[in-house]
């Protein structure tokens, strides 16, 4: 392992204090990532801040403005949270995924945002709830839409000195549900070779969609949302033949590349099949 | 070096650890703790499962500098007063390990797992279990150690 300071502060001030220093400061909540990235010397770290006793970074609650998740909770807590698992699904679902037991016992929803592999397994399901990050360095606080808070693998327009404080996710509409899904060979303990979350809010009356959200991982360089197939869907009634089209629209999306886990060609073939499986999950959940 | 106090199976401990040290490390180097195992040393085999505050972590993916205030169990910590946990007892009943180096791990995680739900399915023990690798005993063993010590557990 690298040669590294390490600070534990109790409050915002204090980390944002040190986050405001100079050299590579990296912030660390299950570790999960970081710490086999510093053994590897895949990065590195002149001081490496432990976040998870702060309480702002603790916090678990649905308030009048939606669910708050602080930056520091837990796969565990997130996927266990009562409203997470009656009105977050899909937020359930991906954190109860994310590695085994051991790593979801400490591992971030907002270290696997932060982290922001093109895989990261929550990154979809919170993109189709239109979650917002609330981040601050020394100098204030601001609000991202995490659909503008990917830059590239690896990669977030966070900048120096400036950190996750919490993710809000707005109330959800009535007769509207998420789903997720991920395509690996294994059943646990593997990355996804495409992942798929899907929101949809229909209109009683006659089953149109009123909201449509689709998000993919691990098919760009990014995970992103497929805007296009959101527009085939609202406005029309929700039918397979509709699902179908959104699944081509959301293949268009995609720009993966060949590897080990899986060629570009079936990866737009996994998007299509999970966005239709997703779809009709989100279907069958609001008709109960 | 930081200052931290845990407690690792009920007994404090004043330490003086480098920010780099893992948990692991701490636990078998400085403690001499050597039933936490090292396999992979990154988060994927489950050899170095210990519970953090009646939780499970992979301790390789842990720093000791985190856990000021913390209470550890590890796998010397699970026998009280000289008498093996259900866990234990049907490990060794059912034959449940060749090599025994997975074993510690997954002692943590299944007694982890019992107390939480003294009567899970098949499928939430494999689930439960899915980040313990076993190169050995093709796990079926390793399940039926698990059931039969939920059945222990409920009398
Ligand atoms: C065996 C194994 C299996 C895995 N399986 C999966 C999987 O199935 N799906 C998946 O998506 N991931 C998986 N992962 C990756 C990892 O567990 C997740 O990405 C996890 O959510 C990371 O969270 P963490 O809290 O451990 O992050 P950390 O390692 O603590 O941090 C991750 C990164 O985010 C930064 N960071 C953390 N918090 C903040 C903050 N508040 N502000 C700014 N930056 C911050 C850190 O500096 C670091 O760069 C796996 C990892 C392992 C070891
Ligand atoms: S040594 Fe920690 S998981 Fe393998
Ligand atoms: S008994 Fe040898 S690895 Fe499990």
């Amino acid at each position: 392992m690298p040669d590294f300071d390490f600070a534990q502060p109790t409050t915002l001030d204090e980390a944002l204090e040190l986050f405001a220093g100079s050299g590579e400061i990296r912030a660390l909540v299950g570790g999960t990532d970081i710490v086999d990235q510093l053994k590897t010397g895949r990065r590195n770290a002149d001081l490496v801040v432990d976040v998870k006793r702060i309480p702002e970074l603790q916090r678990l609650e649905v308030t009048g403005d939606g669910l708050h998740i602080g930056a520091a909770r837990s796969c565990t807590d997130v996927g266990e949270f009562p409203a997470v698992r009656s009105d977050y699904r899909s937020l359930a679902e991906s954190a109860m995924l994310i590695g085994s037991w051991q790593i979801q016992n400490r591992a971030g929803v907002g270290g696997n945002v932060c982290n922001a592999a093109p895989s990261g397994d929550t990154i979809p399901p919170l993109l189709v709830h239109d979650a917002t990050a609330v981040v601050a360095s020394a100098s204030g606080r601001r609000e991202i839409a995490l659909s503008d808070f990917f830059a590239g693998p690896g990669q977030t327009v966070l900048q120096k000195g400036e950190i996750l404080v919490e993710l809000v996710l707005p109330p959800i509409p009535d007769n509207s549900a998420s789903a997720y899904l991920r395509f690996i060979p294994r059943n646990e303990m593997d990355i996804a070779v495409a992942g798929v979350g899907s929101f949809l809010q229909l209109d009683p009356s006659n089953n149109a969609v009123l909201k449509a959200r689709i998000a993919l991982a691990s098919v760009a360089p990014t995970p992103l949302r497929a805007r296009a197939a959101e527009e085939v869907l609202e406005g029309n009634v929700l039918t397979d033949e509709l699902i179908e089209v959104a699944a081509e629209a959301a293949v268009g999306a995609a720009t993966p590349i060949t590897d080990v886990r899986g060629s570009a060609e079936y990866r737009r073939e996994l998007v299509r099949v999970l966005t239709r499986r997703t779809l009709a999950i989100c279907r069958d959940r609001i008709n109960g | 070096m930081k200052h931290i106090s845990m407690t690792v199976n009920g007994d404090q401990h004043e330490l003086l650890v480098d920010p780099g040290w893992t948990l692991l490390e701490t636990l078998r180097d400085n403690l001499r703790l050597t039933g936490t195992k090292e396999g992979c040393s990154n988060g994927n085999c489950g050899a170095c499962t210990v519970m953090i505050d009646g939780r499970t972590a992979n301790s390789c993916l842990v720093l000791a500098a985190e856990m000021d205030g913390t209470e550890i169990t590890t796998v010397e910590g699970i026998a009280k007063h000289g008498k093996l946990n259900p866990v234990q007892e049907a490990f060794i009943k059912d034959g449940a390990l060749q090599c025994g180096f997975c074993t510690p791990g997954f002692i943590i995680s299944a007694t982890a797992l019992l107390q939480r739900n003294p009567n899970p399915t098949e499928e939430e023990i494999r689930t439960r279990l899915a980040g313990n690798l076993c190169r050995c005993t093709g796990y079926d063993k390793i399940i039926m150690a698990v059931e039969d010590a939920a059945a222990m557990l409920r009398g």
